[in-house]
């Protein structure tokens, strides 16, 4: 037996994405941010995207393209502190803006992941956070109802890969990266490394390549991948 | 203050400190204390910060410095991160305030109107860390309090803050509001008690100074 072979172009990667497909970028600041792929994403012009990331990255890097090309609509994030782009548009209106508290993100990923409706917790409680959510009382407590989130896509990079789409992910890229790709229909990620099935030890896989659907090698890095002069 | 605040990390605590003055607490600590530094994107075990000549492109904290490891660091997935907030095994949190109230509230996320950037890991911290510790200038620029009777501001956490350090006070947050603990070098219990924005209780005893 072999395991099948998820190699592909980014481009033929990304033709997956179509009009209004909600899309999940993984990423903490510039660790773990897909930036490759949110460029073949601009390119490739598919509109009305919901996008699902942690943060905003910073002006002109990452998922600002997105934002500024106008293909976004609304963004479901924690914090965009780092990109006053972001806030721009959002204070105008351009985009819609939903704020969860970081840690609800990612288990409401993981519950999307896992084949579960949604998550309970506390998290909120008596702030404008919780404002307009359902609660229950469970456990003798009160807990809002936090739903799972999918995406159509998600659009992930990590460190090393094989060609059946293991994942291993270095230091803090890892972050949203293994949770969104088990909580999207489409998977694509792109790798620093591709290696022979074979090449990445059982034993050191992050994310198991059942989840994964394209695997891209990444030639040389671009400048967006480096350290941020501040 | 933040020499002083330094001394709230206990031997053996995990701590995760706010961006802003309490990043710079760690600066505090000798270099063979026994502490486990936590930061929200996915790491245990923070070692210094790096210059960016030095820096490693995929090793960043919250605040998105440039960190390094330390023999035993640990990284994980952002679940797996405030897994360990939520449940408890953060033992303290310093963070930063716009206000903070007489019953511990917290506001230290939102500015209607004027800073919106969101709240990111800020509520999960303040609501399920063992101790909430706030590090912050005891009053805004324009001299108001920030230590108030309510706060104004959309909150953070409810009755989460435990002790304030600020550039004039330690002050604690009891079951019946503001308690003086220890004043700075120079400042009077008078001059304390007109920058705080609700009744303070001081000590009959003689005020310790940091």
């Amino acid at each position: 037996m072999k395991l099948p072979n998820k190699q592909n172009s980014m481009e033929e990667a990304i033709a997956h994405v179509k009009d209004g497909d909600t899309v999940m970028l993984g990423g903490f600041g510039v660790p773990g941010t897909p930036f490759a792929l949110i460029h073949a994403l601009v390119r490739h012009g598919a509109r009305d995207l919901p996008i699902i990331k942690n943060d905003a990255n910073e002006p002109d890097m990452g998922v600002d393209h997105l934002l500024q090309s106008g293909l976004v609509g609304r963004l479901i994030t924690t914090h965009l502190g780092l990109n006053g782009h972001a806030i721009e548009l959002m204070n105008s209106g351009k985009i819609k803006v939903e704020f969860n508290a970081q840690g609800i993100l990612a288990e409401r990923i993981r519950a999307g992941g896992a084949g579960l409706g949604g998550v309970l917790s506390d998290i909120g409680i008596g702030t404008e956070l919780a404002e307009g959510k359902q609660v229950i009382e469970c456990g003798g407590k009160t807990q809002i109802i936090e739903p799972a989130l999918r995406a159509d896509v998600a659009l992930l990079h990590a460190a090393r890969a094989d060609s059946f789409g293991n994942l291993a992910y270095v230091a803090t890229a890892q972050n949203f990266n293994p949770l969104m790709a088990m909580a999207a229909d489409c998977v694509i990620a792109e790798v620093e490394t591709l290696l022979p099935l074979g090449g990445l030890a059982a034993d050191h896989i992050h994310t198991a390549g059942v989840f994964v659907d394209h695997v891209t090698e990444l030639g040389a890095l671009s400048e967006e991948y480096t350290v941020v002069q501040r | 203050m933040v020499a002083r605040a330094a001394r709230e990390i206990q031997p053996g605590m995990v701590v995760n400190l706010g961006i802003g003055l309490p990043t710079r607490v760690v600066n505090h600590l000798p270099a063979d204390f026994p502490v486990c530094l936590h930061t929200e994107n996915g790491l245990t075990g923070i070692g210094p910060t790096l210059p960016a000549d030095q820096a490693d492109r995929n090793l960043i904290d919250a605040g998105g410095a440039y960190v390094s490891t330390i023999p035993g660091s640990a990284f994980f997935d952002s679940a797996t991160s405030f897994a360990l907030v939520r449940s408890g095994r953060l033992d303290l949190t310093m963070l930063g305030a716009f206000e903070v109230a007489a019953n511990g509230d917290l506001a230290n996320w939102k500015i209607p109107g004027k800073f919106s950037p969101g709240v990111g890991g800020g509520i999960e911290l303040a609501q399920k860390a063992r101790r909430v510790v706030v590090l912050t200038t005891h009053t805004d620029r324009a001299g108001n309090a920030k230590l108030k009777d309510k706060c104004s501001l959309p909150l953070t956490a409810r009755g989460c803050v435990g002790r304030i350090f600020t550039d004039m006070a330690v002050i604690d947050v009891g079951p019946d509001g503001f308690h003086l603990i220890e004043a700075a070098q120079g400042v009077s219990v008078a001059e304390v008690k007109e920058a705080t924005g609700a009744p303070l209780t001081v000590p009959n005893t003689t005020l310790p100074s940091f």
